[in-house]
């Protein structure tokens, strides 16, 4: 199709297929493994055996000497070459405590995979055969893996801080002195929760890749990393090897998932472009996977202590968290916030007075560190509020969905009283700009029949019963499209959250979108495409999507906390706007009319009233282009730049519905069937929409059933490769029924809102709802989380007396 | 020594370590670098290939047991700028999203449909359970196999 042909039919909201496909399809896309790249040297990091020891000697003599090997490097030789330690971009609170934390640990080793030496040979065999003749001599150390115990600083892992604790951050807000205490001293109903947020591993399907290429003359750097944040990974290097930002180009090529472990500034990182600047040479470094496990950042570990007050009807009247959050041996890049993006969520999605009272302490541990994973902190605060919901309902002997259509924030109140939308200040004063918690749990029931469910139930879960059906609900808000820089500002992140994009008319009319955004499996070139198709009148074919190269996309802040689309596509429909503000300017000249003469309609300019005085938009092109005849004061060419501060978060929500049967004789849990409906305003693509939903859910089933980072007392992973940490395969999981409302945001032009991690976000606590409602005819009111045979067989032996 | 293997239609001849996997050979030596490396435990499948028509992890198997062999790996599904109808499948039921697992699952979905050519949901759920993808929660891959059984 011709970008001149007249387009009928709305680009947004079509079910197109995604471009990235083919070359992914047929092995032509290039991971950062894939990439040939001549006289490169191999890095291999030799790490920690312990999870806490003293490094009291490194003898590297017989592994240099192996062949093959170019250099072996200690922690203590590369001292000099770091101007700043790892970077920590959020420093929660002005008193947090950071402990300096550099690519080779230099005294001490703070967990099993903290690397202590560096080998650098020329193939990546005898790379790794050099790190086994490396002798270190450590003096160990006790380890702390209890958070718990953490706390106590029984043992203080970090000397220079003298403290296991981070930092302490409270958000406390009442409608005056005590309204907390008042509300549950006058409550009807209360209860009190402790949760665990297992640790849980990414297990992104490629593990990360790397790669530095010094350019021949001037001390230029390009680093090629399997990264979701080329932009911030440009700016953080720079920083911590002292090179200028202007030498630094980070490429972030087919990149094989991320889920948040790839948001990072890593180690590996670093010691590439450091050493390949020393050696003027490439230096790769490609991780695997039982490396993975303990190198690359784990997600959750959170202790949720939980309570909630509520008057005779079970509406609540206060909420009280405590937090404690592992933060693992180091702060990576956003670690300590983690907490925070879920700090305003444990009210949910329900209409609760100024009575909540939040405090989160989070303290280091002798473990891998933690970071942001699929949802980040949101998912540990969804499944804390639902969960206790439940309990709350049981505690009142109502119906769960009943006790929170009794608490939802009702769709009238996201407007006022002429019937503008103004949306909801919740009690802690964000906006949430549009809502219909209702409407969606309503679309979930009737996909899971609920009402014939618990009819079906009541018959089955009978004493004596092998298989008792259990039905879960979660209803959810996503705090995401992060972030307002203002609101940023406020919680003491360190940049802002904007993103940029460029749109750029070429002379024959084709287009390139230039985006800030780097996607790593979200078919963001499919998408953006169509976002600019739709706001030029051109066909999707006819554009095309550049992204994840700093030299081509210099300006962006990346992917992650669903923001892509809705702050992301929102600059490019911006930059667009802006295009074809300019085009009007070039037209209206052509045509000989006022600017504001003229309509744009299916990329054509027209005079309103005289549709045959009219110039279609790739004339304008080629006018701006040629630059004979422009209007005076309008520069050549057709392109504009837009940067995209969003007003406010994104808030979808939804409610997803679970069912299951446990098999009380084997632990078994049987999903029977999963309901996800989510609003995510108006879809781009909904073909690509559904798949994300599809992958959250798993990812969360994935938590509350299979998952979990185990750590013996001395502080070893024992779940430290893909046979010992169980991802499920299809077999696993059931088929997902989606379903959706759309309730636009109002605080963006396309009404998007993100939509990548509500899945995860809506998952666990579902699924975890109804595995305790299939056994609370048992007396099982808790389970922690994964409900694995073993764990449910005990607790099913443990309420029926018997042995463990 | 010397490992000599049909790859994709083309025999090559490399000397390669003995400890050489299959894995390392096709991408290292024969320099296809479509078949993706995902763990260190056989557990995740993507290196999936094809060795004489029966669908293997090429990282179970060395170079040197696979020599005189006759490997098909996710490059060679390709006829004639046409994609296989698996590949198709998959890219019309929306089957991948970063793709890194997508050569081996198409591999092992290919092999599986050539031992059953008429699966059902939960045949195609059990056939792949020797294949991990973080991304897609299985749903579109298990309608792309499918689909493509009913083509």
């Amino acid at each position: 199709m011709s970008i001149t042909e007249e387009r009928t039919n709305n680009v947004i909201g079509q079910r197109m297929l995604r471009r990235e496909d083919p070359a992914l399809l047929t092995g032509e896309a290039k991971f950062v493994n894939d990439l040939a790249i001549p006289g490169a040297l191999h890095l291999a990091v030799l790490r920690s055996p312990y999870a806490h020891a003293r490094i009291k000697s490194i003898d590297v003599s017989d592994a240099a000497s192996m062949p093959g090997v170019v250099a072996v490097y200690t922690g203590k030789d590369l001292q000099s070459t770091w101007a700043a330690p790892m970077p920590c971009a959020w420093p929660v609170t002005p008193d947090m405590k950071n402990p300096a934390h550099y690519p080779l640990a230099v005294d001490k080793a703070c967990y099993v995979g903290d690397g202590v030496a560096a080998v650098l040979a020329t193939s990546e065999t005898a790379s790794r055969d050099a790190l086994d003749a490396i002798d270190v001599v450590y003096e160990p150390l006790p380890a702390v893996i209890d958070l718990e115990d953490a706390l106590s600083d029984r043992v203080v892992i970090h000397d220079a801080i003298g403290t296991n604790t981070s930092y302490t951050w409270n958000l406390k807000v009442e409608s005056a002195e005590g309204a907390v205490e008042q509300a549950f001293k006058n409550a009807a109903f209360t209860v009190s929760e402790r949760y665990v947020q297992q640790r849980l591993i990414p297990m992104a399907m490629e593990p990360r890749a790397v790669a530095a290429v010094p350019q021949p003359f001037g001390g230029d750097v390009t680093l090629y990393s399997a990264t979701q944040v080329p932009h911030i990974l440009k700016v953080m290097t720079a920083i911590t090897l002292g090179i200028p930002e202007h030498q630094m180009r980070v490429v972030a090529p087919s990149v094989g998932g991320g889920f948040g472990s790839k948001l990072d500034v890593y180690a590996e990182e670093l010691l590439c472009v450091a050493l390949a600047r020393k050696h003027g040479a490439p230096v790769r470094w490609v991780e695997e996977r039982s490396e993975n496990t303990q190198a690359t950042i784990h997600g959750r570990g959170q202790i949720q202590n939980i309570e909630l007050a509520a008057d005779k009807d079970g509406r609540l009247t206060a909420v009280r968290v405590r937090l404690i959050g592992d933060m693992g041996a180091y702060l990576q890049l956003v670690t300590p916030g983690v907490p925070l993006l879920g700090a305003f969520l444990y009210a949910g999605v329900y209409d609760l007075p100024q009575a909540y009272d939040f405090s989160c302490t989070s303290v280091f541990t002798t473990m891998t560190p933690t970071d942001a994973y699929r949802g980040a902190g949101r998912p540990e605060a969804t499944y804390a509020i639902e969960v206790a919901m439940d309990a709350l309902a049981r505690t009142m002997g109502i119906d769960p969905y009943e006790l929170r259509k009794r608490n939802y924030i009702k769709k009238e109140q996201f407007y006022d009283a002429s019937g503008n939308p103004t949306g909801y200040t919740a009690f802690h004063g964000l906006n949430y700009d549009s809502g219909d918690h209702l409407a969606a749990a309503e679309k979930a029931m009737q996909h899971a029949d609920y009402v014939a469910l618990r009819k079906v139930q009541a018959t089955q879960n009978v004493p004596g019963a092998r298989k008792r059906l259990g039905v879960g609900m979660t209803s959810y808000f996503e705090m995401c499209g992060l972030a307002p820089s203002r609101v940023l500002a406020s919680l003491n992140y360190g940049a802002g959250g904007w993103e940029s994009a460029t749109v750029r008319v070429l002379p024959t009319s084709k287009v390139q979108v230039v985006t800030g955004t780097s996607p790593h499996g979200q078919g963001h070139e499919t998408s953006w495409a169509m976002i600019a198709a739709e706001k030029l009148g051109v066909a999707p074919e006819d554009v095309d999507v550049l992204h994840s190269d700093t030299a081509i996309a210099p300006l962006g802040l990346d992917t992650y906390g669903s923001r892509s689309l809705a702050v992301g596509g929102v600059a490019i429909a911006g930059a667009c706007d802006k295009v074809i503000d300019k085009a009007r300017l070039i037209a209206a000249h052509q045509l000989e009319c006022a600017a504001e003469d003229l309509q744009f309609e299916k990329g054509t300019f027209s005079v309103k009233g005289s549709p045959d005085k009219a110039v279609p938009i790739a004339a304008i092109a080629f006018a701006a282009f040629t630059a004979h005849n422009l209007p005076d004061g309008v520069e050549p060419n057709l392109e504009a730049q837009y940067t995209h501060d969003p007003k406010n978060f994104s808030w979808p929500f939804g409610t997803h519905v679970c069912v299951v049967e446990v098999d009380t004789e084997t632990g078994k849990v049987d999903v029977l069937k999963y309901v996800a409906v989510d609003d995510c305003g108006n879809q781009i693509n909904p073909l690509i929409v559904e798949g994300q939903v599809h992958g959250g859910v798993v990812q969360g089933m994935a938590q509350a059933l299979y998952e979990e980072a185990v750590y013996d007392e001395d502080g070893n992973l024992k779940t430290s490769n893909l046979a010992e940490y169980l991802v499920p395969a299809a077999c696993d999981v059931p088929p997902i029924t989606t379903d959706f409302t759309v309730t636009p945001s109002t605080t963006n032009q396309l009404g998007v809102k993100g939509i990548g991690e509500a899945g995860t976000i809506g998952a666990a606590s579902a699924v975890m709802n109804a595995v305790i409602d299939a056994l609370s005819g048992l007396g099982i009111t808790k389970l922690d989380m994964p409900a694995s045979p073993n764990n449910v067989w005990k607790a099913i032996q443990a309420a029926q007396g018997g042995n463990q | 020594m010397k490992v000599s293997i049909t790859i994709n239609g083309t025999t090559q001849s490399h000397d390669v370590e003995p400890r050489t996997l299959l894995v390392h050979y096709i991408r290292e030596h024969a320099h296809l670098t479509g078949t993706n490396i995902g763990c260190d435990t056989s557990s995740c499948g993507a290196c999936t290939v094809h060795l004489d028509g029966e669908a293997v992890k090429s990282c179970t198997i060395l170079a040197a047991q696979a020599d005189g062999g006759t490997v098909t790996t996710i490059e060679g599904l390709t006829k004639n700028g046409e994609m296989h109808p698996m590949q198709k499948a998959f890219m019309e039921n929306h089957g991948l999203q970063c793709g890194y697992c997508t050569p081996g699952m198409v591999m092992a979905a290919i092999g599986l449909l050539n031992e059953n050519p008429k699966p059902s949901e939960e045949e195609v759920r059990l056939g792949l359970e020797g294949n991990l993808c973080r991304c897609t929660g299985y749903h579109n891959i298990v309608k792309s196999v499918l689909a493509a059984a009913n083509k």
